[in-house]
Parts: structure tokens; sequence; C-alpha cells
């Protein structure tokens, strides 16, 4: 919707990735929020064949990058930036709480790619990626905004890949995210400290923690979002092939963490240290 | 790499398969609202709760952020700006926000189930224009019943209302009127024929600038100290005939049924009460140790743990079943007295028991669990006493046996 400018790219659609469930809500995604949330008590738990972490009985909810991306890519609709924004996930049933509370949160419409048993327990970054390359292209996105990575897996792959797929340019850890023209001004996120770039459209964006401040979805937006629409997509639909190229081979805890002890001075320590065999 | 396993389905999530699913079983809106709340009272209010405790105010944000939520029309229809959805999503808000502070949780109570459904229920067209989307959107109303000789014998209200061709003179006073503070609106319940006993009380709408009502200083309490409670002093004002609600005479009427549902949400409120105490609680039994185990572990400690949280389920199944048969048409009065009651009583059985469980540390101001135990005490008063929800219970099993 260019109002003053026809710099405002043409029917731009932004896909949210939200990898709320697994790309959009993997619900053992959701499952190790547990432990890094702050005040609930859950923990994770390794299953006793070292196969996969037990996902019974865990919240699971958005992945907090998906959040902060679904929320940027509302912001730009209410700024009269772009003219739609679809909310996708990938994953069972469940993944439809996701792209509700997206929905509530101001997105438009929801696509969910029904990917369920199996092939849910092995979807990867890989096959993430080849379904929103699909999507992006089908539905003539002009901007792809998912999260850098799912708190899950840790991955910080498929914006990337999707990009690669689409040959599209990436402007990913996003802290900071204009669009002039029918380009897109990102700042990023690096180790040295900030960098800025400027890519053209369409374009593949990933959320870093700073770019906002996603908004809470109010009573009356839940209501709301009953109404709006989630259409239902299997991969084979977009001519992906989900299969995995990898095999999990064990899952294990992270070692017990030891006690530490104290010690009285300078040369304590170094004796310490000497006698643990690491100086 | 990552490897993703199928999740189950969390049994209250699950479709219903059968035809009697258990009461834990909430629709998709109930549970999306409740997380949204949730998040909401742990991020917007939780870090204000001890302020306002202390300064016995409630703070200016959290109220507009109560409003700006959606909370506070909860059941008012989207015409009016409301949220549009429903009474049992009212309760699990009161429930979410309690958890985290019951004064919060007290406010948006009593304009969900008090005062919009009066309006909703008993106003005309006009009355509904005028108010139902300022209640919804940022005004907060008061519900003016009590006063200093009518507690529980509530229709020996003396405040009178005198007829004048198209207006009607108030004079009186009110007392324990909550939120009165920072109400916009009062509904206030005066007697226009005392000959008449209680079929003369009348509900009037008495708007907050309206010459001759003051509002007096607030009451200094024991807890639920965030929401204002005050005494109202009525000096000759005038209100039009048209802010009657409802019909003359029937005052009595709507204030026994609106009780009935009121009962409901301040059994929530005590519930999340309950709930929040509890949950703050039990994460430093399973730290602190003593003789070289968690104090959890030792049997006592769990014996008196299993038996509360058994009482919190059992108040939560009470309060659910007495909102679901409501939303279903069915009677409920017994069922919403006895959910009430279980409810203020076990509310004042957990906080004094996580007070123990926490030991000393309880009794200090620097931890949460205290504030709860001072606030539960009003739920086995206000709002229909204990031995009055018991007498109301009695009387509906007497009549049981009647055949």
């Amino acid at each position: 919707m260019g109002s003053s400018t026809s710099l405002v790219p043409k029917s731009v659609t932004a896909a949210i990735n939200a990898h709320g469930f697994g790309y959009f809500g993997c619900p053992h995604t959701f499952g190790q929020v547990g432990y890094r949330l702050k005040r609930t008590e859950q923990y994770i738990r390794v299953k006793p064949d070292n196969s996969s972490v037990v996902t019974d009985g865990v919240k699971h909810s958005m992945n907090p990058f998906c959040e902060i991306a679904v929320e940027e890519a509302v912001k730009l609709k209410e700024k009269k930036l772009i003219k739609e924004v679809v909310a996708v996930s990938c994953g069972p049933q469940q993944v439809q709480e996701t792209i509700r509370t997206a929905l509530a949160m101001g997105a438009d419409r929801g696509i969910h790619v029904e990917v369920t048993g199996k092939d849910y327990e092995t979807l990867g970054p890989l096959q993430v990626s080849k379904i929103m390359a699909a999507l992006a292209k089908k539905e003539e996105a002009q901007l792809v905004i998912l999260g850098k990575q799912a708190i899950d897996d840790d991955c910080n792959q498929t914006g990337q890949m999707t990009a690669a797929l689409l040959d599209w340019p990436q402007g990913t850890f996003a802290s900071e995210l204009s669009l002039e023209g029918d380009k897109i001004k990102v700042v990023r996120e690096i180790d040295g400290g900030l960098e800025t770039i400027k890519i053209n459209t369409p374009a593949v964006v990933t959320a870093d923690l700073r770019l906002n401040t996603p908004r809470y979805a109010t009573l009356p937006n839940i209501m709301k979002a009953k109404k709006k629409k989630i259409a239902n997509v299997k991969p084979a639909d977009l001519g992906v092939d989900i299969t995995s190229r990898l095999e999990v081979l064990r899952v294990d805890e992270p070692p017990q963490r030891q006690a530490g002890m104290k010690v009285e001075t300078v040369d304590d320590l170094v004796g310490k240290l000497k006698e643990a065999g690491m100086v | 790499m990552s490897n993703r396993p199928v999740p189950d389905m969390a049994s209250d999530q699950a479709a219903v398969v059968g035809s009697f699913p258990p009461l834990q079983t909430y629709s998709e809106e109930e549970n999306m609202m409740r997380e949204a709340v949730k998040k909401y009272a742990q991020e917007r209010i939780a870090p204000f709760v001890s302020k306002m405790d202390e300064n016995s105010a409630m703070d200016e944000d959290v109220i507009k952020s109560l409003f700006e939520q959606g909370l506070m029309g909860i059941e008012i229809d989207p015409e009016y700006g409301g949220t549009g959805s429903t009474f049992f999503s009212s309760i699990l808000v009161i429930e979410e926000l309690a958890k985290v502070d019951p004064s919060v949780a007290v406010l948006c109570d009593i304009q969900n189930t008090l005062i919009n459904t009066l309006f909703v229920k008993l106003g005309t067209p006009a009355q509904k224009e005028q108010y139902l989307s300022r209640l919804s959107t940022d005004m907060i109303g008061s519900f003016c019943l009590s006063e200093a000789e009518a507690g529980s014998d509530a229709f020996a209200l003396k405040t009178r209302a005198e007829k004048h061709k198209d207006y009607y003179i108030i004079n009186g006073s009110k007392m324990w009127i909550s939120n009165a503070e920072h109400a916009g609106v009062f509904l206030v319940m005066a007697n226009v024929d005392p000959s008449a006993g209680y079929r003369g009380i009348t509900c009037f709408i008495v708007d907050q600038d309206t010459e001759g009502l003051e509002i007096c200083k607030k009451e200094n309490k024991l807890g639920l100290r965030a929401s204002s409670t005050c005494p109202l002093n009525f000096d000759n004002v005038k209100v039009p005939e048209k802010n009657i609600l409802g019909q003359i005479g029937h005052g009595y009427k709507y204030a026994i049924g609106m009780l009935n549902e009121g009962r409901i949400g301040i059994a929530a409120q005590m519930l999340g009460l309950a709930q929040g105490c509890f949950d703050n609680t039990i994460p430093y039994t399973r730290q602190r140790v003593q003789f070289g185990k968690r104090i959890f572990d030792f049997q006592g400690m769990q014996h008196q743990i299993a038996h509360v949280a058994t009482q919190i389920e059992a108040a939560r199944l009470l309060t659910y079943n007495a909102a679901r048969l409501k939303e279903a048409g069915r009677p409920f009065i017994k069922e919403a007295c006895m959910a009430k009651y279980f409810c203020a009583e076990l509310a004042t059985l957990t906080t004094s028991k996580c007070i123990e469980w926490m030991g000393g540390v309880g009794f200090t101001k620097d931890y949460p669990i205290e504030k709860y135990y001072r606030d539960c005490k009003i739920g086995t008063i206000y709002e229909g006493t204990t031995n009055v929800q018991l007498s109301t219970m009695a009387k509906f099993i007497d009549k049981e046996y009647d055949h």
C-alpha cells in the first residue's frame, strides 16, 4: 500500500516464520523454553533412551524471536508500508494456537503447513526453508521475516537457507529495520558492534532481540483473531520433499555442575590449578 | 542437530473426544485469553504490587493498561468497544489477575460482573449508548448498596430518593464502596418509598461530578489496600428520572441477582489469591535445606502441602462448575454460594499455611506471602459473609427434600 511513495514494494506480503511451534511452533522448542524462562520451574529432561527430550506436559509457546518478527511485521503494516501480514507455521495441529497468537497480535491471515508424526520429529531448518521458499514464491511475498533462531535448537539457519534457496538478499540479526523505497535498510548486531546494510527487495530478514518489544495480544484482538483465516497446506502441495538427511544418534543432558571451592590466596589458586593439571 | 519428538496433547487442550470432558477443558479462545492475561499481569502489574499496597493506592498506569488490554469490558459487545467474550472468560481473567494482585482482580471483577452486567441487562438503548462504551474504554464504575447500618441486612438501607416532577433528590450515605476513588459512575441503591420496605429500593445512575455527591476519605485497610474503599455522602443530589436503571422498586431484585453472579467472581479472586500464594511458596520449600534435606521432603510438610493443594483443586472445580452452570442457563445459586464460601475459607487456610512453610521470611514484607495473608480475610466478609452464604445454601438444601 504505497501511500505517498511509489517506492514501497508492490503487493507486499510479509510472511512471518513464527518459529513458534517448530518453525512456527516446534513444541519441543517450547519445551526448552521451560528452563530458560525466568519464573518457571520447569526443567527439561532427556528421555531414558537418550533419543530426545521429554515433551509431555511441557508448556509450549511462540519462540521469542518469532514474536519479535511478528511484531515488526505488524508495525510495518500499521505504518502502511506493507499491505498484508501472513503468519506461517509448520507442524501438527497444535501449531494453530501459535498462528492464532500471531493473528491476535495483528497478522491478517495464517498458513498452517501440516507436518505430523515422524516427519515432524525430523523436521529441520533445511526442510523448513524449502517450505518457506516455496510459500514465499507462491504468495509473491516481498519480505520474509523470521526469528533469528529457535531457542530449543539454537540452529540459526532457517533464515539464511531460505534466502539462499530463493536467491534473495538477507539481513540477519536485525536490531533495526526500515523500508527505503524499494530497498530495506537493516542494522545488524554483529560481534564487533553494529553493521548497517541496504538490501534490495524481495528479501529475507531475521529478527534479533532488540528489534522491538512485542505487544500483548489484547483480549479484543484475541476475539478478532478468531474470525481470521488459517489455510491448511501440506509440504507435498508445495512440491517440497521433507525427508531428513540427518539422523540423531543420541541426546544427553549437560554434565551436572560440580560445586566449586574457595581459596584464600592467589598462590592457593595457582596451586589448585596445577593439581588439576590445568596449568 | 535438533530432534523433534511429537508432543503429546496435554489433557486440557485435547479436543473433546467423549461427550463429557473434564472441567478443566477450555476453548481455544479461553486458553489464549488466560495466557495473554498471565503474561500481562506478570509484566505490567507485578512490579507495582508492593508499592500499591504500601501506599494504599492503585497505580494510574495499571488502571489504564487494564482498559487497554480489554479487561474492563470482557462481556461488553464490540459495538460498544468491549471484548465480546463470555462470563467464563471473565472468571479466568479474574483468577489470573488475583494470582498477581487480588486488589487489581477485585477492580476488574466489580467492573465486569456487577457494573457492566447491570447496564447490559437493564440499560435502555440511551443508557447503554452513554455508558457502555465509556465503561469498556476508560471509566470505572462503583456499586453502592451497603451503608453503616445496612451490611448483611442490605435492605435496611436508609438512603432516600424523593420524587419531584421528572427528577429525584437523593439524601443519605453509603459505606464500604469499592473503586470509589477512581469511579466515573456510581450505581446507587436508594429507596423511593420507605413505606413499601425493600420494594421501594431503586437503582440510580449517578455521575461522579454530580453536585452534592461527596466521596470521603478512603479506609485504611488490613488488606486489598490498593483497592479504594470509601464512604459516600449524598447531600441533595439531583438525579434525572432517565437515570433510573431498570424499574422503580425493583432494585432489591437486581442487587440479589447481580450478587449471585458476582459471587462466582469473588470465588475466582480468592482461588487465584490462594494459587498465587501457593506458587510463590513451593519453590522456597524446594530450595530451603534444614537438617540436611529440603524442607519439602519432610513428611509433615508434604502432608500439609498435599492437603492444601487438594483444597485448591476442589475450590477450582467448584468455581469453574458454578460458572459453567450459569453460562448454560441452569440453576447455579447454591453452587455459586458454595464456591464463594469454599474459596474464601481456602484462601485463608492456604495463606496461613504458606507463611508457616516459609518460616521467618514468610513473616517479612520482603516476600509477597504476608500480603496474600492480609488480602484473603475480606473474602469471608464481602459480597455476602460466610454465614450468609451458608444460610442461603441451607435454604436450598431444605427445599431439595420437599417432596
